[in-house]
């Protein structure tokens, strides 16, 4: 035995090196359980997502092995429905008409609404194994799951005969969860395949500019006009030691610097205060408010409720805007303070933002799609109440609802009291072109003590908000809550 | 006909691959040989029905008789292989050549549905692979200027990169490419083998003083920066891991890897705000979703083809993934997600584990320090590359375009994993018969 080959010996027992060697693939292979873990992730929590995406084009593949599920109201009513010929052909079918249009949507010609957001699930079918199995070796189509909406098909139908052939939009919500009631938008179009595919050039080319196709619930943005003086009052409340103490000697007109704001027909309010500012949708009062505020503050208050940034939801939809900085001059801070300006806001946002003054200040995201279920009924998927945040404190919503109650008391929409429940809101009359008539908004939740349903109304280009929009609120509630 | 036969084989298709990755693992614990070789050969089967069902599959569906005559070719290539590696390395790892047919396997069928074509040229690259193979283990045993000459091996693999840098041309964004006549190579895949013997050798002869370990680092740093100037970034983390794994275990201090690795992430961070083209792999990996159209596309498509796959997969045939970009290349793990299924995916990344244990068990086994840190090397260096590929086109870590080894379409970065492949056999066969001479000398 030589003496080198000795040394290797001894070299093998001690394995130089070994050790680190271990360390090494350790390290490495750690690396791999982490990439399982979060594959394991990604495809049970994240891929129903990822996958219900406009731009994935295997929709066409699933279409041809899945029957596509239905769209359902609150109570089961069938809002959609595909319906075979018995010789292969399908077709969609949407047994409400155009009452349903926009928040639904309609699955030819590209997608919109409940059809696109629940796209992939609908094509998915979930329906017992063995049955599916079966079908399969058959070569049948499976067939898809349902989706369940939070509409209710009564109130729906209330809303969209209210609104009649006006252009606007109408957002019900329940406030102390987000579920979507009633959304209407008009004008509106007649979704079924058989119409979109002669009517489809001439909605996309949109000779009259009506936007027939625009979800003007979602997607509309509009001047707030004087609801947004809810938020004004909130940022003058959160600047100021005691608002009681408030005082304004309405001339019919605000004069600062030169700049002159008027009142709705330069109408004469006499001596204010506070609530009495509010109640009447005083616009000198609230032009003089904004002076005082600090607008850093002003539009943080409006950003923690979801200016300048997506909604939290995910229903599609456009970004409202809040534009004022330091840099603002006076003019544009006294027209934004009584809502005009360059302020824009969705209706959706705008029923967002007073549900959460009926929810005691929470905010809750607003859903369309309460479950999924499959062709069996068992459950596949149910959405979650989920929170959007804290935004006001209990005081300020007490003092808020106080002022909102005393707008129909005594202020601009008295035709809700004659309801056997309190109610509270507030009118808006957004100018929008000095020519024309303006847009008539409400903003409002009854009762105001126990909130059941909170509502947007807008009316285009029709008058102040006391003659259009609250006539139309106060039939939601009728319907909803009752006389 | 073919539905029922697409339909059933979407779960058997699963169900033997698991049953593949599970007796992988159950042949680490198994104690006697003969357990252990029944195991290898209830792989075999299930890789062979797999294989079968695979090609019937795509003949049933698309009526192509070359996918029969590829399907004839690649079962006597296995047969021939597998006759010639006894005869040439006697003793061999078996799982490991399991895995590497498994993986052939997934190749050929995975190919042969997105493109015929790059399934043959894909068949040709793995046959010329396995020549190169046959000669490899008399070429180590007999030609010692590897361990010898380091220096020189890896002043030649710094010019076959700076040759790239400056006449080779771009694809998909890393200039990696060299063109020769009607060839297209991808000279950074060999210059990682070179890469690996060449720093085995050096840092397997180095007396460790700081002035040492500088000029080694040095010289590994270069390659990695010449690869970062080439914009193959996934290539330059790969070398730098390579180097920095090898370079711990020759010195056996942990400082010198946490150092490593401090410095890694802090180059990470300067490349990130140095370069553009960083930049936008890293955005794209944060929010693919905001710029579907351009920046996001790869990573989307990858995710849309992986969920919609789901768990079993749409069947072979059945999905879409020609939508998925480079798909027969950096990306065919989304192909192979879609199609086969996620179970099949998870399977899969089990078994480059269980694979990668045995290249690990292999550099312990060595003697010889020069063998020792190869062996080394060339698993970690196709550990990372795994794991960089998987990671990328599963948007767990930006994509940094890498091939899947052995999956991948490609003759250089198939060849390159071969070569590698077959060094671990034959220091697998060098150690074994060091420790037999030494065993029989000492009972002498």
């Amino acid at each position: 035995m030589t003496k080198s080959k000795k040394n290797k010996k001894e070299k093998s027992k001690k394995r130089g090196g070994n050790r680190e060697i271990l360390v090494a693939t350790y390290m490495l292979s750690t690396l791999f359980l982490g990439l399982i873990g979060y594959f394991v992730y990604f495809m049970v929590v994240q891929s129903k997502d990822v996958i219900n995406n406009s731009y994935n084009q295997r929709q066409t593949i699933l279409a041809k092995k899945v029957v596509r599920g239905k769209i359902l109201g609150s109570k089961g009513e069938v809002l959609a429905e595909t319906i075979s010929d018995g010789s292969g052909g399908e077709t969609r079918s949407y047994p409400y008409g155009r009452m349903f249009t926009h928040v639904v949507g309609h699955s030819s010609q590209g997608k919109t609404g409940v059809e696109l957001s629940e796209n992939f699930n609908l094509l998915t079918s979930n329906d017992n194994p063995v049955t599916n199995f079966q079908k399969k070796m058959d070569g049948k189509k499976t067939i898809g799951d349902n989706a369940i909406t939070t509409l209710n098909v009564d109130l729906q139908k209330v809303a969209f005969d209210a609104l009649g052939s006006h252009k606007g939009a109408i957002v019900v919500m329940e406030p102390s969860t987000g579920k979507i009631l009633a959304m209407v938008s008009k004008p509106d179009y007649d979704p079924s395949p058989a119409s979109l595919d002669i009517q489809w050039k001439n909605l996309v080319a949109d000779a009259n500019k009506e936007s027939c196709l625009v979800n003007r619930a979602t997607q509309g943005l509009y001047p707030p006009g004087s609801i947004f003086k809810i938020l004004t009052t909130l940022a003058y409340m959160r600047q100021t030691e005691d608002t009681g103490r408030f005082s304004y000697q309405c001339s019919g007109s605000e004069k600062q610097d030169g700049i002159v704001v008027n009142c709705y027909r330069n109408h004469v309010h006499g001596k204010l205060n506070l609530q009495n500012a509010f109640a009447k949708s005083c616009n000198s009062s609230f032009a003089f408010i904004g002076t005082k505020l600090n607008i850093k503050e002003y539009r943080k208050v409006c950003e923690s409720f979801y200016f300048n940034t997506k909604l939290p939801t995910k229903m599609v939809h456009n970004k409202s805007s809040f534009v004022l900085n330091n840099s603002s001059n006076k003019e544009e801070i006294m027209h934004t303070a009584m809502g005009q300006g360059k302020t824009q806001i969705t209706p959706l946002h705008a029923a967002m933002i007073v549900s959460t003054i009926a929810n005691k200040g929470v905010m809750m995201q607003p859903y369309v799609v309460e479950k999924l279920e499959s062709n069996n009924g068992t459950i596949v998927r149910e959405t979650k109440e989920t929170t959007a945040g804290t935004i006001m404190t209990k005081e300020e919503v007490k003092e808020l609802t106080t002022y909102m109650k005393e707008v129909i008391r005594s202020g601009t929409a008295t035709s809700l009291s004659s309801l056997s429940y309190p109610v509270a809101g507030k009118t808006g009359s957004a100018e929008y072109d000095e020519t024309k008539d303006s847009h008539s908004w409400f903003l409002g939740f009854a009762p105001a003590d126990n909130p059941q349903a909170a509502v947007a109304v807008i009316v285009e280009g029709a008058g102040t908000g006391s003659e259009y929009a609250v006539p139309i609120a106060k039939k939601v509630f009728q319907s909803y809550i009752g006389n | 006909m073919e539905t029922i036969i697409t339909e059933l084989s979407r779960y058997l298709i699963v169900i033997l691959v698991a049953l593949y990755t599970f007796w992988g693992f159950a042949a680490f614990s198994a104690r006697k040989k003969k357990k252990k070789a029944k195991l290898y050969r209830k792989q075999r089967i299930s890789m062979h029905i797999f294989l079968l069902l695979g090609h019937l599959i795509l003949y049933l569906n698309t009526n192509d008789v070359i996918i029969l005559g590829l399907y004839g070719c690649e079962l006597v290539f296995f047969m021939v292989s597998n006759f010639l590696y006894c005869k040439v390395y006697g003793k061999i790892n078996q799982p490991i050549v399991n895995h590497m047919q498994m993986l052939f396997s997934i190749s050929f069928v995975m190919l042969g549905r997105l493109n015929v074509d790059s399934a043959k040229k894909q068949f040709a690259y793995m046959a010329a692979g396995m020549v190169v193979c046959m000669i490899l283990p008399w070429i180590l045993r007999h030609y010692h200027k590897f361990q010898e000459e380091g220096w020189f091996y890896a002043v030649l693999g710094l010019i076959l990169l700076l040759v790239v840098l400056f006449f080779g041309k771009a694809k998909y964004g890393a200039k990696n490419w060299l063109y020769i006549g009607p060839l297209s190579i991808q000279p950074s895949e060999f210059v990682k083998v070179i890469f690996v013997f060449a720093f085995a050798s050096i840092l397997s002869q180095t007396k460790f003083t700081l002035k040492s370990v500088i000029q080694v680092s040095a010289m590994a740093a270069a390659f990695v920066l010449v690869l970062v100037l080439e914009k193959d970034l996934g290539a330059a983390l790969i070398f730098f891991l390579c180097y920095l794994f090898m370079l711990y275990v020759a010195t056996g201090k942990k400082r010198l890897l946490a150092a490593g690795l401090l410095a890694g992430a802090a180059a990470s961070f300067a490349g990130y705000h140095l370069f553009s083209h960083v930049r936008t792999r890293v955005l794209a990996w944060q929010d693919p979703w905001s710029d579907i159209d351009n920046r996001g596309y790869q990573i989307a498509q990858s995710l849309f083809a992986i969920g919609t796959g789901g768990w079993f997969g749409m069947g072979l045939m059945q999905g879409m993934p020609d939508r998925v970009p480079i798909r027969e290349s950096d990306f065919i793990f989304a192909a192979i997600s879609e199609e086969l299924g996620a179970f099949f995916g998870i399977c899969m990344i089990l078994i480059y584990v269980s694979c990668f244990i045995w290249f690990a068990s292999i550099a312990v086994k060595a003697v010889n320090p020069f063998f020792k840190l190869s062996a080394l090397g060339f698993t970690v260096i196709m550990m990372s590359q795994t794991f960089l590929t998987l990671g990328g086109v599963t948007k767990f870590i930006p994509s940094t375009g890498v091939t899947l080894p052995l999956v991948s379409y490609g003759g250089s970065s198939v060849l390159s994993v071969i070569i590698m492949m077959c060094s671990l056999q034959s220091i697998h066969l060098i150690s074994d018969k060091e420790d037999e001479e030494i065993d029989e000398e000492q009972e002498e």
